[in-house]
């Protein structure tokens, strides 16, 4: 018989080892997964992991690392803020579309004009509009004491609609032969997220997910704002007797992850995607959630989460070209990560005792 | 019946690293008022557990009316005659009383049956309830008198009760002796867990002692002295705190007319409190729990807030403030749980330092945190207060009740307070540990700072106050000396017997 | 534009046809909620009851054996759920959240071969004589079964929770789950239950989408559902006959903002398509006021240490 016994205080060694566990876990469920849709399972599993970074054709996968990477890690950065502290944002979704809707915005206004400062307030436009559609649900939070995770989830949906009607409206390209889609802003130089260094993949916004894990992480360990977050999510009472405001932290947290999670998006409709369109949103908001908790709400472990989750969309995109492999399973396989990692996280904070069952 | 009625054969149970019933044995009498004697942490617990099913015992065995006794859940208890009555009652607050009973019993008659004969029990042993009324709404003597209707309506042969006077006036404890001595008479045995040596030698035949988890004596409480039972429960002799009065200065700390709406919905409003506190003074404040204690703290330490006036510290209106600018102008306050509203359970004992002294210790600049400065913080507490702990990285909730207690209050006197509030500062906490905490708040205020203590224990007032108060429903009585005063006066001024009447017998 | 085109005793007819599948999934939550527990993965609940549901009614051609299995789909994944929050203890957000994501990736997975098949009709049920009657036959009487069905489980959920000694005890356990533990009532048996019967009814209200609604299978064509289903919840103050209400409120404006999308009402579809979810905020800011209803331990994990 097994029983948990609740540790007197969680182990620091194994809250690095469950991630790693997890992901080991999850690759051999996957595997079965992948046998059961008659796959030959190592080859996916190496077709997942290995190939885009060492086989044939890294040298096109790997700059995918870190175009897939980074709005992961913008988005998860800011989540993480608030699933530390207990707020629940899960509308990134809707946050990274709004930014990517107001920076584009402001180029196809000024559209042709070519200036220096054009890319500059873009990304301004982009982070207000993410921190605009974040702080819906915060206010309603603090104001009325609305779920904040229904809100969010719901404003997703409305800015799903909302990128439609500017994609087939609005932003619609008027050279564009009736097409739906703005413009594409990597034709028009001032506007232009261009990688920083050619071929690897490093644009602007991969730099900005950087920097942000740095800052996160200073402020998470060394200022007095990061302690109040941790402490509010420790223990909500404590924090309100220490004299951390509640409301002031709810529209922080839910501010700064919606401006991240809107520059993620500016970032990526001026670079990869360039333009607005129906399908330009592909699910990195929810995607994030994983990424944040894989990388156990630390900066550094989402860096290195990101980059992980960004590699199983690479290797999913491989595998369903040469293996035929669904692209849904990658999907599936995503959420098993998930479940795994918190299956196994209980093992930081209890210890699982084989029993002799007693005799009753 | 000859014979015990409740058997307890060499009972032992153990968790990781600590035994909490070492082989514990004696026997219960039919009609015989058993007492369960043992400091905070002394087994009582997980003993009474072990005999109502919510624990299995490693090894031991019982007996209960000539036949083997081992049940595995609480129902099994119940079908065999034994009934308990919590400490922290084991009710629900948004079910009504009815309900409440009906949870704890095995086969409940009709919701309307069942409310006429809570009626009738009630007003039998002179605990009047309303059935239909919600729980959450009734005061914390009513709350109990839930779990003893529960108990009496399945007319059970041992009542096991924890700790039941500390939720009661003085007043309410006697006509509560008056219903167990009837229910004693009438045949029920009861097992009667306390530390408070008077209520056992007025009340039990019979004592079992336990220290450290196991039983270290036996005694007729009726034949030996209160001090007796104190050493052996504690194993020496107690440490009493000492003072020197000082001459009271001038006023710290006055409290003008307060009144604050709670923000729990079963909670209790501040009505129209106003107090004054000097230099150098210890006030007592009792109360029964649930009658506004929490929020006096919340209302002192800034939780809430009120108008400017209400609360004025040397002179400074600062009932507007919050927690930060209060702790900055030197009004400090210790809530009463510990786990989770005066430290958080699962940060190290240097972030729970950093909890309250971040400011005042210096422990940042410009918002970045001072962590060597906050580690030394928490050791110059961890020594200085004795805290039995592996180090300042340890997690609060590793820590025993009591030295996490002493770490608490330590982190307020430690920042040398103009003020302090602290309520039921030695709650759950061994003798030991309560002895130091008591005479650091004594020390302190021999220094100059006014000392607020809100508790539920009267000997505790007793023995540090200068002044007295009680709360009774949100309302502060009249101020007396503490010197001087009887229980009778203590008990009136606590709201006397709240609407119990003496059973009818 | 014409909007005199809309039929009113039709549109209150599909108001509950609309509201039938929220309606299903949000009484289930309900059960769950009054357990203490707070399952968000309704949404993928549902999504892969839509698709169990589907891919069972097309291979057997019977309706019915598609909603049984909707409801063994959702309860299954359900019991991951369950496994979870009650035996490794995670939090139930993230919990919830993980069972939306792994239902959206299974279901597309499962749904595959199943993309522009039509499903096996689900039969009427004119009842004769009252299906007859002018304006009440058509909008009460002549539904299929399951919209018949959603009403019965109200009003059983609302028995259950009022009148029986099942219902107290799972309020209870809701309500303060240490006292029920104390008292012997085994908390994570009754939860793991509840949580069951959340997931059965989930699957349920998807398979209603994909049978009956829409009828075919299309990624991810809940479109939110579960969560709006999780809303009524709170909108209802946790009381099954406001879950009724706040279901209809719900269908209402589904079915007028397609209504008036048909009309060709001067207002861009996509500013419509937005209506429901604007809805529902508002109406979960209006209600939020009042929290007290919300079970006392609703979220929390129960882990009976010592």
């Amino acid at each position: 018989m097994l029983r948990l016994e609740k540790r007197p205080q969680p182990s620091r060694t194994l809250s690095y080892v469950t991630p790693v566990l997890a992901v080991l876990i999850t690759m051999v469920a996957g595997g079965l997964l992948f046998a059961l849709l008659g796959k030959d399972p190592v080859a996916a599993i190496r077709t997942i992991f290995w190939d885009p970074l060492f086989g044939e054709f890294s040298f096109y996968y790997r700059p995918q690392l870190l175009v897939k990477g980074g709005p992961l890690i913008l988005i998860a950065l800011g989540l993480s803020l608030g699933f530390r502290a207990g707020i629940w944002n899960i509308g990134a979704e809707g946050q990274y579309i709004m930014g990517a809707i107001t920076g584009a915005g402001v180029a196809l206004a000024l559209y042709p004009l070519e200036a220096w400062w054009i890319f500059p307030a873009m990304i301004i436009a982009g982070a207000l509009g993410g921190w605009a559609w974040a702080m819906i649900p915060a206010l309603l939070k603090v104001r009325f004491g609305t779920n904040e995770i229904l809100v969010s989830l719901m404003l997703v949906y409305v800015a799903e609609q909302f990128l439609a009607s500017m994609a087939l409206g609005l932003m619609k390209n008027p050279e564009g032969f009736g097409f739906p889609g703005s413009r594409n802003l990597q034709q028009y130089a001032s506007a232009h997220n261009a990688e920083i260094i050619a071929d690897t993949g490093m644009h602007w916004g991969v730099a900005a997910a950087f920097i942000a894990a740095i800052m996160a992480y200073v402020m998470m360990n060394r200022h007095i704002l990061g302690y109040q977050i941790r402490l509010t999510g420790e223990a909500p009472r404590a924090a309100r007797f220490s004299g951390v405001k509640p409301a002031r932290l709810v529209l922080f947290c839910m501010g700064t992850a919606g401006a991240l999670a809107g520059l993620a998006g500016v970032f990526e409709v001026s670079g990869p995607s360039g333009q607005i369109s129906t399908g330009f949103n592909v699910g990195y908001g929810f995607t994030a959630i994983i990424v944040a908790f894989l990388g156990r709400l630390h900066p550094f472990g989402i860096v290195l989460a990101g980059l992980l989750m960004a590699l199983t969309y690479i290797g999913g995109e491989a595998a369903q070209s040469t293996m035929q492999l669904p692209g849904a399973a990658i999907q599936v396989f995503q959420g098993m990560l998930l479940f795994f990692l918190l299956a196994v996280d209980m093992l930081t904070n209890y210890r699982v005792r084989f029993v002799a069952r007693e005799a009753v | 019946m000859t014979g015990p009625l409740l058997s307890i054969r060499g009972l032992t149970k153990a968790y990781p690293g600590v035994v909490a019933n070492d082989d514990v044995s004696f026997d219960i009498q039919p009609g015989e008022v058993h007492a369960l004697l043992g400091e905070n942490g002394a087994g009582k617990s997980t003993l009474v557990k072990m005999i109502y099913g919510l624990v299995k015992p490693d090894q031991g065995e019982m007996v209960l009316g000539g036949s083997a006794y081992a049940p595995g859940q609480p129902q099994e208890a119940r079908a065999r005659g034994v009934a308990m009555v919590f400490q922290h009652f084991s009710l629900f607050d948004a079910l009504n009383v009815a309900e409440n009973v009906a949870l704890g019993m095995a086969e409940p008659p009709k919701t309307n049956e069942l409310a006429e004969r809570i009626r009738t029990v009630s007003e039998q042993y002179g605990l009047p309830l309303d059935p239909w009324k919600l729980v959450g709404d009734l005061s914390a003597g009513e709350r109990q008198r839930v779990e003893i209707v529960r108990c009496l309506l399945q007319d059970p042969k041992l009542l096991i009760m924890d700790e039941p006077t500390s939720v009661l006036t003085p007043q309410e404890v006697e006509i509560l002796f008056a219903t167990l001595r009837k229910l004693k008479d009438e045949g029920t045995s009861i097992l009667y867990i306390s530390h408070k040596l008077e209520e056992i030698r007025s009340l039990c035949d019979e004592a079992t002692i336990l220290r450290l988890g196991r039983k270290v004596g036996t005694c007729t409480p009726r034949e030996v002295t209160a001090a007796q039972m104190a050493e052996m429960m504690v194993g020496s002799e107690l440490h009493r705190p000492e003072r020197t009065p000082a001459a009271p200065g001038a006023v710290r700390l006055a409290l003008n007319d307060l009144s604050v709406a709670s923000p729990g919905q079963f909670g209790t409003s501040l009505k129209n409190i106003t107090l004054e506190v000097r230099a150098g003074e210890v006030l007592g404040l009792a109360g029964v729990a649930g009658n506004g204690q929490d929020e006096l703290l919340a209302a002192l330490s800034g939780e809430l807030t009120c108008k400017a006036g209400m609360v004025v510290l040397d002179g400074r209106e600062i009932g507007t403030a919050g927690p930060g600018q209060r702790r900055s102008l030197g009004l400090l306050t210790a809530p009463e749980e510990r786990l989770g509203h005066a430290a958080a359970p699962d940060m190290s004992l240097t972030e729970n330092a950093l909890l309250t002294g971040a400011e005042r210790e210096g422990l940042m600049a410009n918002g970045f945190l001072k962590w060597s400065k906050a580690r030394d913080f928490a050791a110059r507490i961890i020594e200085r207060f004795d805290v039995r702990t592996p180090g300042t990285e340890t997690a609060a909730r590793a820590l025993s009740g009591g030295n996490l207690q002493k770490f608490v209050i330590g982190r307020e006197v430690m920042q040398r307070p103009e003020v302090l509030v602290v309520n039921q500062p030695t709650w759950g906490v061994d003798a030991a540990a309560a002895a130091t905490i008591r005479q650091a708040l004594l020390d302190l205020a021999a220094g100059g700072t006014a000392v607020v203590v809100i508790s539920q224990d009267l000997d505790e007032l007793m023995e540090v106050s200068d002044n007295f108060g009680a709360l009774n429903e949100g309302r502060l009585s009249e101020i007396l000396p503490a010197t001087g005063l009887t229980m009778e006066q203590i008990g009136l001024m606590m709201g006397g017997a709240h609407g119990m009447e003496v059973a009818h017998v | 534009m014409d909007v005199s085109a809309i039929n009113p005793v039709l549109l209150l007819a599909s108001l509950m046809v609309a509201a039938t599948a929220v309606l299903i999934a949000a009484v289930g939550e309900l059960i769950v909620e009054k357990a203490g527990v707070l399952n968000l993965g309704v949404e993928g609940m549902m999504i892969t009851g839509a698709i169990c549901g589907f891919a069972a009614a097309v291979t057997t051609g019977s309706p019915t054996i598609g909603f049984i299995a909707a409801a063994a789909g959702g309860a299954g994944l359900s019991l991951l759920f369950a496994l979870l929050t009650q035996f490794a203890l995670a939090n139930q957000v993230a919990s919830g959240l993980a069972l939306t994501l792994f239902g959206l990736g299974l279901s597309s997975l499962i749904g595959q071969g199943y993309v522009g098949i039509k499903p096996p009709p689900t039969p009427e049920l004119d009842i004769p004589l009252l299906s007859d009657i002018p304006v009440l036959g058509p909008v009460l009487f002549s539904h299929d079964l399951v919209v018949y069905f959603g009403l019965a489980l109200v009003a059983v959920v609302w028995a259950f929770l009022k009148f029986t000694r099942g219902g107290l005890i799972l309020r209870a356990v809701g309500e303060n789950h240490a006292a029920a533990h104390a008292l012997g009532y085994k908390v994570v048996r009754i939860r793991v239950l509840a949580i069951l019967f959340g997931g059965a009814c989930a699957g349920l209200g998807g398979a209603y989408v994909s049978l009956v609604r829409v009828p075919q299978w299309t990624e991810g064509m809940t479109g939110g559902a579960g969560w709006i289903a999780l809303a009524l919840v709170v909108f209802a103050s946790w009381k099954p006959w406001r879950v009724l209400l706040g279901a209809y409120l719900f269908g209402g404006v589904t079915v007028l903002q397609l209504n008036l999308q048909a009309a060709g009402i001067a207002v861009p579809a996509e500013y419509l398509s937005m209506s429901p979810y604007l809805i529902t905020i508002l109406v979960l800011v209006i209600m939020s006021a009042d929290r007290s209803a919300a079970p006392a331990s609703l979220g929390r994990s129960f882990h009976a240490s010592q």
